[in-house]
């Protein structure tokens, strides 16, 4: 006979609400793993998915995931001649935030070099990749963009060609994919007037300057499109990735390059590891601490309510001791109890995890590891806090059932 | 061996059993020099006003409250030398010693067949065959249909048949009962105090009962008296 069992099936309500809510405080506890560990792979999705050997960030810079890089776009055709360098693209990234249908969409455009890169890597769930220079876009899924739904961001419309899921930048907004020039042409949307006003004082700088004395053509061009003076104002990227070619010297490569006196360079797992740990280390150290604390408070609860649970079974613990039970027995019955609790509140915790958790706003991504981490941290604080219940029974004198 | 007047073996000798509570100004002498015996099959009854240490003696026999000197022998094995336990006490308990009391202590969250069979389990025997000795027990005591029913569905005197069920659960030498009939009215007490002499008469058990109660004396075989911590008539 389980004396915990008859126990628990004689206070059922109590214990299972005490279970429910043990359930819940691990359910967070699991929920902070699962935010932390979906940051990440939000983080890594477009470090992975592009694939790149190398990044080349403006020089000095920790890349386009550390900080503000800019580089300008005509480096790729540098970076191709390099030998090893089997392909170089333009990256652009930035986030938008814009009014869509009455409410605020906020985004990550990211940049494709068109017409190498059309986004055909992108693991689209509906649509098709871009098949135009202009005016296309692949939206992720939660930014709640359907198939056809037309978008105006700066001039222009711009169409949703392909959905894809799991996209998202490492702040957790959802990408949309533009060709490089879309993206540029979003990022520095100006409004005519700050253009006309650019216009002019560009032709009254190039005025004061030698070159604009010896190149009058210039103060022409001045005034008119940026496109038209590339020599004055190249169209800036965010970085060029770089895939090697087949058997080539990485390091070698990567050496040339960072030679250069106007470039870093970046290797993936460096990418990696500035992501890890440089942009969400607070946020990792924050939710870690936070667990920490919800599995503190966990053990505390759970070793009141055995504590409590004991007490209320002291003169039976004790009748029990008079009938000669062996210690055992009586630190059996209430570990096994901390266990079954510590059990219950897991399965709890999994349950409504896996119910609850793809409703938040931030993917919460739940890894079996953390399913068996959460399971020891579970059998460890079920163990320690069974302790004070079994401390308190084995001061139980006999007598005491007299009393 | 040492053999009672009538030629049983003693379940029980105790000599000059002393307890003293506290030391100095508050020292209290709640027993001193008791000697008792009481053989297998005998069933006593142990009278006397309150405080007059009828219940340290009970306790200090049922080896839960150590005399400050003495000796205590149960089954012819010599358990206690003064406070000093010369058996491993509570394994001692659970094979020789079964108690009932006022109240009937069940276990709550335990039914009827459950609270005996505990005690059964606790003294290493199988569940199914503790079950089945369990259920025989609550026949013989006349609860048998109460045998699902938790403690709080049956009433007082069906609760301390259970209780008795469950001191007789592992054959013990020797019953030790504290004012077993206190919550029961005369009826129920009586039956109660019937059935110690019909356990202590067919199963062989010595069983020594406090009680207040002086209308079913004569179910008793003997009857000691104890006042200011002494058995009145001086010898076992």
């Amino acid at each position: 006979m389980n004396l915990a069992a008859q126990d628990i099936r004689h206070n059922l309500g109590r214990f299972a609400l005490t279970a429910v809510g043990i359930g819940l405080l691990l359910m967070i506890v699991l929920g902070m793993r699962g935010i932390y560990r979906g940051m990440i792979d939000d983080a890594l999705v477009v470090v992975d998915r592009i694939g790149a050997d190398l990044w080349v960030v403006q020089r000095g810079t920790r890349g386009p995931f550390a900080e503000i890089s800019r580089l300008p776009a005509n480096l790729e055709h540098r970076l191709r001649a390099v030998p090893g360098v089997a392909s170089a693209r333009s990256f652009v990234s930035h986030n938008v935030q814009r009014e869509h249908i009455g409410k605020p969409l906020r985004m990550n455009v990211h940049g494709l070099a068109w017409p190498e890169d059309k986004g055909q890597w992108v693991n689209l769930i509906a649509g098709r990749p871009l098949a135009r220079a202009h005016y296309e876009m692949i939206a992720d899924a939660s930014l709640g963009l359907a198939l056809g739904e037309k978008l105006v961001l700066g001039k222009d419309t711009y169409t949703a060609v392909g959905v894809t899921k799991g996209m998202v930048s490492s702040g957790g907004d959802g990408i949309a994919f533009f060709t490089v020039q879309d993206a540029q042409a979003i990022q520095f949307d100006l409004a005519g007037e700050a253009i006309r006003m650019e216009r002019a004082a560009r032709v009254q700088r190039a005025v004061g300057q030698d070159i604009g004395r010896v190149q009058p053509l210039l103060l022409e061009l001045g005034g008119g499109l940026s496109s038209g003076i590339p020599a004055l104002g190249p169209p800036m990227v965010s970085a060029i990735t770089v895939r090697l070619a087949e058997g080539s010297d990485a390091g070698w490569v990567a050496d040339t390059i960072a030679a250069w006196p106007d470039v870093s360079v970046h290797t993936r797992d460096g990418q990696v590891q500035l992501l890890v740990h440089g942009m969400i280390d607070k946020a990792r150290r924050q939710l870690g601490l936070f667990s920490t604390l919800l599995v503190i408070i966990s053990t505390i609860i759970m070793a009141l309510i055995l504590y409590t649970l004991t007490l209320d079974k002291i003169h039976d613990i004790a009748m029990l001791k008079l009938m000669g039970a062996r210690n055992s027995m009586i630190a059996g019955l209430i570990l096994q109890q901390a266990l079954l609790l510590g059990a219950l509140g897991f399965g709890i915790a999994w349950y409504l995890g896996g119910w609850i958790f793809p409703k938040f706003p931030r993917r919460v991504l739940v890894a079996p590891d953390d399913l068996w981490g959460l399971a020891g941290v579970v059998l460890i604080i079920s163990v320690l806090s069974s302790l004070l219940g079994i401390w308190k029974a084995m001061r139980v004198e006999p007598n005491k059932v007299l009393s | 061996m040492c053999i009672t007047a009538n030629n049983r073996s003693p379940a029980i000798e105790v000599f000059n059993l002393t307890k003293i509570y506290g030391r100095g100004n508050t020292e209290v002498v709640a027993m001193k020099d008791v000697n008792l015996r009481v053989a297998e099959g005998e069933v006593i009854a142990l009278l006397g006003p309150s405080g007059a240490g009828k219940s340290t003696l009970l306790t200090a026999m049922g080896l839960i409250n150590p005399p400050t000197s003495g000796r205590i022998i149960i089954g012819g094995m010599p358990v206690l030398d003064g406070p000093r336990p010369l058996v491993d006490l509570r394994s001692f308990r659970r094979h020789h010693l079964g108690f009932v009391f006022q109240k009937a202590n069940l276990i709550p969250f335990l039914n009827a067949a459950q609270n005996v069979q505990v005690a059964l389990e606790i003294n290493d025997v199988p569940p199914r065959p503790a079950r089945h000795r369990a259920l025989e027990l609550l026949d013989y005591l006349g609860v048998a249909d109460r045998a699902n029913n938790l403690p709080e569905a049956l009433s007082g005197g069906q609760q301390q048949r259970v209780a008795v069920a469950r001191a007789l659960a592992n054959e013990p030498e020797l019953i030790l009962a504290d004012e077993p009939t206190a919550a029961l009215d005369s009826h129920r007490g009586r039956q109660v105090m019937e059935l110690f002499r019909k356990v202590a008469h067919e199963r062989g058990a010595g069983v020594i009962v406090v009680t207040h109660d002086q209308r079913a004396l004569d179910v008793f075989d003997r009857t000691l008296e104890m006042e200011d911590g002494q058995l009145k008539d001086g010898h076992p």
